[in-house]
Parts: C-alpha cells; structure tokens; sequence
C-alpha cells in the first residue's frame, strides 16, 4: 500500500511544519496566559527579515535565519516591555483586541516595506532539491523541517521541564505573586519567556515558508491554524501540541489524499471532536 | 413663506451652478472600483499605473472631452461594496462611465445597476465568461478562463501530449479551466487520466503531487490563483520530481508577472498560454513598458496592467465618440480594432468582449537575468471568448 506510507509521510512532514509555526503559541498563550493573537506577526517579520537578509542582503540561508530569529526576539522584548507588560494585566477580550491590533501594525509595516507580494526566502539548493528514499521521493527541506522540529520539541521539553529556568518559570505563571514573594525575578522571566515564544514563531514562520509562503496577509491567513493546534493539543502542553499538530497534519493529508473536493473540512471535524470530548484539548490541565 | 421662498432661491442657485458647470467645461468622469487595500492591493496598484501611462501618452483629453478618473477601493471581493461604490459615483460623483473590477462576484454585482443607470462599463479584469451576458453596458477587453484554456489544450495535443492530469483550485474560476481544458483535450482524442480539484486554502501540495506522479501522465494542467497557492505548487513541482519524471506543466496565468521573480529559478522552462506577457515583443508594448517605468519605477507589466490599458482605451474611445451621451457609447466602439501592448485586438461585436491572440509562453530568463514569459508560439490568433454558448 503506497497510499498509506505517503499518507504517513506527507502527514507527518505537514504536522511537523504545523508544529513549529504553533508551538510558540503553545509558549505564550498556553503557559503565559496570554491571548497573543500577533503570534502570526511575529512569525511574518520573521520570514520578512529572512527574505530580505537572503535575497537583497545576499547572507546565506543558514546565518539569516539566525540573524531574522534574534531581531525578531529582540523586537518582541522591546514590545513585551513597553506593551505586552500592560495587556497581561487585561482581560481576554481586550487582550485579543490588543493583540490582533499589533497584528494590523506589523502586516501595514511589511506592506509599506516590502510590498504585498509574496516574499520567498531563499533556500540552498541541497534543500530544494527532491530526495529518493528508495520507494518515493521527497522535498530535502521537509526531511530538514521533521528533524529541526523533533529537535525543538526535545529542547522545550529539556528547558522547561529539567532546567532551574523551567521551574521559576512554571512556578511564575502559576502563582505570579507567590513566586515573586520566593525571590523570582517574574518580570525578567516574563519578558524572556515571551522572546522566546516569539522567536520560535519566527523560527517556524521561515522553516515552513516552502508550505506556507510569507507574504504581509500571513499572520491573518493562517491564524485558524495556529489556534486550532494550540486549542487542540492543550494549553500549556508542548506535548500536547507536538501529537495535535502530528494528527492534525496527517488528518488533513489523508484527507487531500482520499477526498480531496472535501477540502479542509476533516480538519475541523477533528477539532471539534476534540474539543467537545476533552474542553481543555488533548493533554490539556484542567 | 419667506422660508419656503429663500429654499426655494437656494435651490435655483444650485441648479444654476450645476448647469454652468456642466456648460463650461467638458469634463467627463470615470469611476475606477478595484482593490487599492488588503491583500489585493496590488490589483489597484496594477490598474492605476496603467491608466496613468495611457494618459500620459495620450493626454488628459478625450476629442474634446476632458477625462477624470475617481478611483474607489472595493477591498477583495466583496460584492455589495462594490454595488454601493458603483452606486455612490454614479449618484453622488456624477460619473458616465464605470471601469476596473478585478473579481467576478464585484462584476456581477454592478450589472442591474448599470443596466438601469444606463452606465458603460469596462471590465479591466473579471474573467468569468458570463458577465457580458448580464448587461448590455459590459464591454470587456480583458480576458476569459475559456479564452486562454482552450488553445492551452489544442497545443498541448499538438505536442503530442496525449494523457493529462487535471489539477485546479476547488472554486468558480478553477472549475471553468477544468472544463474547457477537458472538453478540448478529449474531443482532439487525449485522455484525461484523472481530474483534482484541490481545496481553495491548501498551500501543501505534496498529496496532489503523489496522486498526479502515481497516473505518470505525459502533463499536469493547473488553474491556480496567483499568489501563495501558485508559488507553493509550483515549489512543489519541482521538489517532488515531477520535472525530472517528464510531467510537463501546463498553466495560464500562473506565472504571473508580479510573481513570477518570487518563484525563482523553479519556473524555469514553465509553459503557460495566455493573451499577454509582459516581454512582448512590439513596439507598442516597449513604449508602455518605457511609459511604466517612468510612472511607477521597478513595477512589472502584467495581465492587470493590459487590462486597464485596453481599458483606458476603450473608454476613450467612447468618451471621444459620444462625451456624456452615454446611451451611444457602446454601439460606438462595437468591433472596434486597435494595436493594444498585447499584440492586434478587437471587441467582437456580439459579445463585447475582447478578440485577441494567445500565445504560448516559457518561462526563461532575459538578457539581464530577469526571469520573463517569453513567447514562442501562436496557437490560434484572434481567438474570441469560446465560453459562452451562442
């Protein structure tokens, strides 16, 4: 049966790409509480500043990416201390008008600068090349976005659940004025935190511009996505999010694979059947 | 009474003033409704650098009629703000003639209100073959899915293509290629393999590729909008081997011009059959082109831009044949024939709609490494729009 092996493949290289566009959501909103609906934004600026360090800047793909992902932390602190460290004071509603208001911003930033075109990121010709792996072939950059995400999910996992940094920082959003009563440096766990949640979605914005192109309507285009994974796997779980994401991607492809005039709809009918059995998603807290 | 009297005094003065005015000069304005915000914004933009060249090599006068465009923004599709818009200019602005319209729904939209209002209009985009049919006051110098299609699959057989795969997006547009593509194909005796209409949001692409390499057909037709889906194929394409499997692709608009330099060196060797590329090869589009980059430095010709050139065009003729008169307007450019940057053209007389040559095209690059569609094929000149029954 090749239809199922390639079902098996694409899906989980699609879920894995799913993955790492929301598991920076799973950071911010699921384990800092907040509605951060500009995480789509974050992932854009990303993918712009990767555009424009690959192809106007002349840098190769490896060093822009590194470059893109640390000025997109950096701006991401900045706001986070200037705006974010009021909106977490707000309640969800004026949190998600907050946020999606920053969304509007950065989209009007990156058509002013670049325009409303797509913005391709140049890749090294190794990764856009097919790969034979003997009974099919496959993009090389999917076979780097599987690795690079079942790395992320392993560092997370190490970060947040074996460091000292994890610790205060599960400690902070559980009880903010108790750990600060202990001698936590809330604040600066806060602003590191969601730098850090930003960063992945820059980091997973250009990983998965093949699937996913950036363009300046990126952030509203594919916010469903991002919620649907974080609401699915369950807020705060970055293993809830990596096995929602996988599902989802393989759900979706089967899908396209079988039915494909049914569109997306199969997707959706999982999240609901999720989110109906199990209100807090898949490996949710309650 | 004295109230009613100054009212009364106050309104003559209004009419007096509109008459003079109407009297003094000639000037006759043009409504542009077209997308100048959102994602589509780049349509507006497209439209209004074309408009501004064909003024700029033909002077603001229509014969002895000044033209004044007022441009409106409809965002993306959005049919009654369209119909509100195209209410406001007619109403509150005054206009004779109403231009643009990049979505089909937009288009439709507008017709009963111009039927009534007795409102040229010309299509500068909208491409669904049915819209001329929904009033008499459409005239369209753009294009049609059956006018492009159909000689992409008569030249395809003559390649000796004989099995295809039909890949398209799942809406109106996507659905029309698919037929006019099929119905073609198969009555030359091609064999159409196997037909996918793929969801309007997709962007990953692999499924279809597996699917479309598993039938190994000797090409892949494709009706993609441009945009995120059109470059994610045909990123696709490539990555998955079908190049190197020998599926040839075959397409319309995909490469589009304003697209096309963000595909990069994967489009390469693409084959399209459209009515214009921007890579022409005449006088008349290199003056345009020259024209363009003096308006709007660094921006591309594309199906938009011809479109409204044509467009302007058209409407000058008509404000030249009849100023204000409007009722006469479109009797007056029936079957006219003009030198367009796309090549020879001419509105047919029973439709309205643009007859014009298709040309077969491959992506390459030009001599500063520009990646263009360069033309190398006619497969049928003059084609009028094939889909609509007569």
């Amino acid at each position: 049966m090749p239809a199922i092996s390639g079902i098996l493949i694409d899906g989980v290289s699609y879920g894995m790409i799913l993955f790492m566009i929301s598991v920076g959501l799973s950071v911010t909103m699921g384990l800092m509480r907040i509605i951060n609906l500009a995480h789509g934004g974050f992932a854009l600026l990303g993918g712009a500043a990767a555009h424009w360090l690959t192809t106007i800047a002349g840098f190769g793909f490896v060093i822009s990416t590194i470059l893109a992902v640390a000025s997109v932390m950096i701006i991401a602190m900045v706001l986070e201390r200037s705006l974010y460290t009021r909106i977490y004071r707000f309640t969800e509603l004026q949190q998600v008008l907050a946020t999606i208001g920053i969304t509007f911003l950065m989209i009007a930033s990156v058509n002013l600068l670049l325009g409303s075109t797509i913005l391709p990121i140049r890749v090294p010709e190794l990764l856009s090349r097919p790969i034979d792996l003997g009974f099919r072939t496959l993009p090389t950059h999917r076979l780097m976005v599987v690795i690079a995400g079942l790395l992320t999910a392993a560092a997370l996992y190490y970060l947040l659940e074996r460091t000292w940094f994890g610790v205060r920082l599960r400690a902070a959003v559980d009880n903010r004025n108790m750990a600060a009563s202990l001698g936590i440096n809330t604040v600066k766990i806060y602003a590191i935190t969601f730098s850090l949640g930003a960063g992945l979605a820059a980091f997973g914005g250009i990983l998965g511009a093949e699937l996913l192109p950036i363009d300046a309507y990126y952030p509203l285009r594919y916010m469903v996505l991002f919620l649907v994974v974080v609401a699915v796997g369950g807020m705060g779980s970055i293993a809830g999010s990596f096995f929602a994401a996988i599902a989802l991607g393989i759900i979706d492809t089967a899908a396209r694979y079988i039915v494909p005039e049914y569109g997306t709809i199969f997707f959706f009918v999982a999240m609901m059947l999720v989110l109906t059995l199990r209100p807090n998603g898949m490996l949710g807290r309650t | 009474m004295k109230k009613l009297l100054r009212t009364l005094a106050a309104a003559g003065t209004i009419v007096l003033a509109f008459a003079g005015s109407a009297a003094a000069d000639h000037t006759v304005k043009v409504g542009v409704i077209a997308p100048f915000s959102g994602p589509f914004a780049i349509w507006g933009k497209q439209f209004k650098n074309a408009v501004e060249v064909y003024v700029a090599q033909n002077g603001k006068k229509a014969g002895t009629h000044t033209v004044e465009f007022i441009y409106k923004d409809s965002g993306g599709p959005n049919p009654s703000g369209t119909k509100s818009l195209a209410q406001e200019l007619i109403v509150r602005d005054k206009v004779d003639y109403l231009g643009g319209f990049v979505f089909t729904p937009n288009a439709l939209s507008v017709a009963p209100l111009i039927q009534k209002a007795k409102v040229p209009t010309v299509i500068f985009n909208a491409a669904t073959s049915i819209i001329v049919k929904k009033s008499d006051y459409f005239v369209r110098p753009s294009f049609s899915l059956w006018q492009v299609t159909v000689p992409m699959a008569e030249w395809a057989w003559k390649q000796g293509i004989k099995t295809a795969v039909i890949a398209v997006t799942d809406y109106g547009p996507g659905n029309d290629a698919e037929v006019a593509f099929r119905t073609t194909f198969e009555k030359l005796g091609g064999k159409v393999l196997d037909a996918i209409r793929m969801p309007l949001s997709t962007t990953d692409f692999g499924p279809f590729m597996q699917r479309i390499k598993d039938k190994n057909p000797n090409a892949v037709f494709v009706f993609l909008p441009a945009g995120p889906p059109s470059f994610a194929f045909v990123k696709s394409y490539n990555e998955n081997g079908m190049k190197a499997q020998g599926i040839q692709f075959l397409g319309t608009g995909e490469m589009d011009e304003t697209t096309l330099d963000a595909l990069g060196d994967a489009a390469l060797g693409l084959t399209t059959a459209y009515h214009y590329s921007g890579a022409h090869d005449s006088d008349k589009n290199r003056a345009f082109l020259k024209t363009l980059e003096e308006i709007s430095p660094g921006a591309a010709a594309n199906l938009a831009s011809v479109g409204a050139y044509d467009g302007a065009h058209v409407l000058y003729q008509m404000i030249k044949a009849v100023g204000s008169d409007r009722t006469k307007a479109v009797a007056a450019v029936k079957g006219m024939a003009w030198e367009s940057p796309r090549g020879p053209v001419s509105l047919d007389p029973d439709t309205r709609h643009i007859i014009q040559n298709v040309y077969i095209r491959r992506v390459a690059k030009d001599e500063n490494g520009k990646l263009i569609n360069q033309e190398f094929d006619i497969i049928r000149k003059a084609v009028p729009d094939l889909g609509l029954p007569n």
